[in-house]
């Protein structure tokens, strides 16, 4: 069974913004603008959370992007009335905007705040024009939306591989957040393939995954950020 | 019609047949109030729920509060109504009707509440289409229809044989009347089936009413975040729910003894009797709120924490310790001292719980979605104009619809005052001898 699922090395990420950026352009995220925004009603699916720990001046500053973890016993998907959100076989949590009734009930039952609600309609300026992803479906207002992993990449690689008739690589379906890391500290593969960076990534001593308590079995790993 | 007047219960009849000037203005106003949330309810579906104040993580704010509350209100009615009907407590009789209409009104707003909340009310349908049952919010649906349904029977079945009496001594909607007495004239197997209808529905509608406020306590306990992730949410709702449902009754109650001179039915008795019911209310309140708390606080496990402190500490400290002291401190001390029990009293006491209970469910709501497990930022939750409209919209339709309601039909109970008249009396009086010890049978074995 294949298992998606992401490493991200918290001693690497510099906190730079590049998977935040990549992620807007790729999955078609509308800007809110400063306003709207400033009412913490950005839609980025791709968030980096700072942790500080001590006072200052003796402050240490963690960064974590945080994607949507694609838990394995996900709580929202469990709440949904309208099976507008599931768990589907290869491990990821989907978001069906045609479906979706607008309760918010996934995104009050998510521990990790992964999921954005559109508010308005969105608004995608002109000047995106040529720029926007084809391949990812615009979602209109009142829709619940949250990171993918960049599900559409992994169709067009699924069907890439069949023609070119050979199994699916690690190469071929990279998140875009993971392939624009200037410090490359994002791996994502196949957690259950021992071919995969990830199946070893994740059982490196400094691993670690958010709220692991919780029992919701994320599928997106950490590896603890060390003094050096 | 002169008949009528001779009548000694013509006061009943009265709102329906005479209505003064006070009654149009208010129906104005409330009209107005009305109209005004539809507008507001207009442009939000144009625009989209960005018209609230609901950010990122605050998701749900004021219609999900509402929500709660209007559906809570509504348990006073026809529980309390069932109750003492099932225990045959004879002061009943003034007020069971006015505790069932709250509860149909009432749930008939705040079952609309889910769906103004909805980003996509075009789609609601899909709750049925693509119903998933594993989700609270279908129990919800469920258990709302139903009890709409039960509640509305409920409201309905011992309307007939008012309707009856109104066909046959009034002339104001005839048709009406007649269409919904059902050829109800009063025979003896009548009387027989109403009164089987009344006693099958009381029984099936007081697990009815407490499955409905603990599934909605199951929307936020059925999830892990901090705060609402409780065992004791069932019942502690459905303790919030009977209490504020029992002040808005004595509110009610208050109201229409003065606006349509009801004194001679409600009496001073009456308030004090339902007052009981709020006192002990009051303490349970306060019992589930502090064992709730206890444990959070001694467990003192961190998110846990974080959301006690926003509340006890916080930015929602106001608010909380308001909560506290309208809906402990307050009721228990009128309610507790005699002097102070008196209507004016009574209506204060039920004034502070109902605004107290609303402060509950935001207080339950807000702090827990404004404190999330990850450190991201959380904007603080600032309703907006749309949402205090559509709050005014809700408790001013509430208002109509009552008023219109007592024009149309009795408030009180007009066939169950005199039977109470006719036969009550007598039966009171053979049920208390039937409990005493027989003085005969004490006498031989001593």
């Amino acid at each position: 069974m294949t298992k998606w699922g992401m490493v991200i090395d918290l001693n690497k990420c510099t906190g730079c913004g590049a998977c935040v950026n990549a992620c807007r352009i790729e999955n078609n995220i509308p800007n809110v603008g400063e306003e709207e925004a400033q009412k913490g009603r950005a839609l980025d699916w791709m968030q980096i959370v700072t942790e500080y720990e001590g006072e200052y001046p003796d402050v240490r500053v963690t960064h974590i992007p945080r994607p949507c973890f694609q838990c394995d016993n996900p709580p929202c998907t469990k709440v949904c009335p309208v099976h507008a959100t599931f768990l589907n076989e290869e491990g990821l949590v989907g978001q069906v905007y045609y479906r979706c009734i607008g309760c918010r009930f996934c995104m009050a039952a998510c521990p990790y705040s992964a999921k954005k609600f559109n508010y308005f309609e969105p608004d995608i300026p002109e000047s995106y024009e040529g720029i926007r992803n084809p391949d990812v479906t615009r979602r209109m207002k009142g829709v619940v939306e949250k990171c993918s992993f960049c599900h559409h990449r992994l169709s067009l690689a699924k069907d890439l591989a069949r023609f070119e008739n050979r199994e699916l690589r690690e190469e071929d379906f990279q998140p875009a957040c993971v392939e624009s890391c200037p410090a490359d500290a994002m791996t994502f593969g196949d957690l259950e393939n021992p071919d995969h960076r990830v199946a070893t990534l994740i059982h490196s001593s400094r691993a670690f995954r958010l709220d692991e308590e919780l029992g919701t079995d994320p599928k997106v790993y950490y590896l603890k950020k060390e003094d050096k | 019609m002169d008949a009528l007047r001779k009548d000694p219960d013509y006061t009943l009849y009265r709102p329906i047949l005479e209505s003064d000037r006070r009654f149009y203005w208010a129906i104005g106003f409330l009209g107005a109030v009305v109209v005004w949330a539809i507008v507001m309810y207009i442009r939000q579906l144009v625009y989209g729920l960005g018209v609230t104040g609901l950010n990122r993580t605050v998701t749900w704010g004021f219609y999900i509060i509402n929500f709660v509350f209007f559906i809570g209100v509504s348990h006073a009615g026809t529980l309390i109504s069932a109750i003492l009907r099932l225990s045959q407590a004879e002061w009943r009789r003034p007020i069971t009707r006015m505790a069932e209409v709250i509860t149909a009104i009432v749930l008939a707003i705040g079952g609309l509440h889910p769906i103004i909340d909805l980003g996509r009310p075009d789609r609601v349908l899909n709750v049925f289409f693509y119903g998933r049952l594993q989700s609270p919010l279908l129990w919800d649906v469920t258990a709302i229809s139903l009890y709409f349904t039960a509640s509305t029977v409920y409201l309905y079945v011992p309307l007939i044989p008012d309707i009856a009496l109104l066909r046959d001594h009034t002339t104001k909607f005839k048709k009406l009347y007649t269409w919904l007495s059902w050829g109800y004239v009063g025979t003896e197997r009548q009387k027989h089936v109403l009164e089987r209808a009344m006693s099958i529905l009381m029984v099936v509608v007081i697990p009815v009413a407490v499955s409905v406020h603990t599934v909605i306590s199951y929307i936020f306990s059925m999830t892990l975040q901090s705060g609402w992730h409780s065992t004791i949410f069932g019942p502690y709702f459905v303790t919030g729910a009977i209490f504020s449902g029992t002040a808005t009754l004595l509110v009610v109650m208050i109201f229409f003894r003065k606006f349509y001179h009801l004194e001679n039915y409600l009496k001073e008795i009456h308030f004090q009797y339902l007052s009981v019911l709020l006192l002990v209310f009051a303490l349970l309140w306060g019992y589930f709120t502090f064992s709730e708390f206890l444990t959070g606080i001694y467990g003192n496990e961190p998110m846990e924490m974080r959301v006690i402190q926003f509340k006890f500490s916080g930015a929602y400290a106001p608010f909380f310790w308001m909560m506290v002291l309208l809906n402990f401190v307050i009721p228990v001390i009128i309610l507790a001292f005699k002097k102070l029990k008196k209507i004016p009293g009574i209506l204060v006491a039920s004034f502070s719980v109902i605004i107290g209970m609303w402060l509950e469910r935001l207080i339950i709501i807000v702090p827990s979605l404004s404190n999330p497990r990850l450190p991201v930022v959380s904007e603080p939750y600032i309703p907006s104009l749309t949402e205090w409209s559509l709050f005014a919209g809700g408790v001013a339709a509430f208002c109509m619809m009552f008023l219109l309601f007592s024009k149309v039909f009795p408030l009180i109970s007009i066939w169950e005052i005199k039977d109470g008249r006719a036969e009550g009396l007598e039966a009171v009086k053979e049920r208390l001898e039937s409990y005493l010890p027989d003085t005969d049978v004490a006498g031989e074995g001593a």
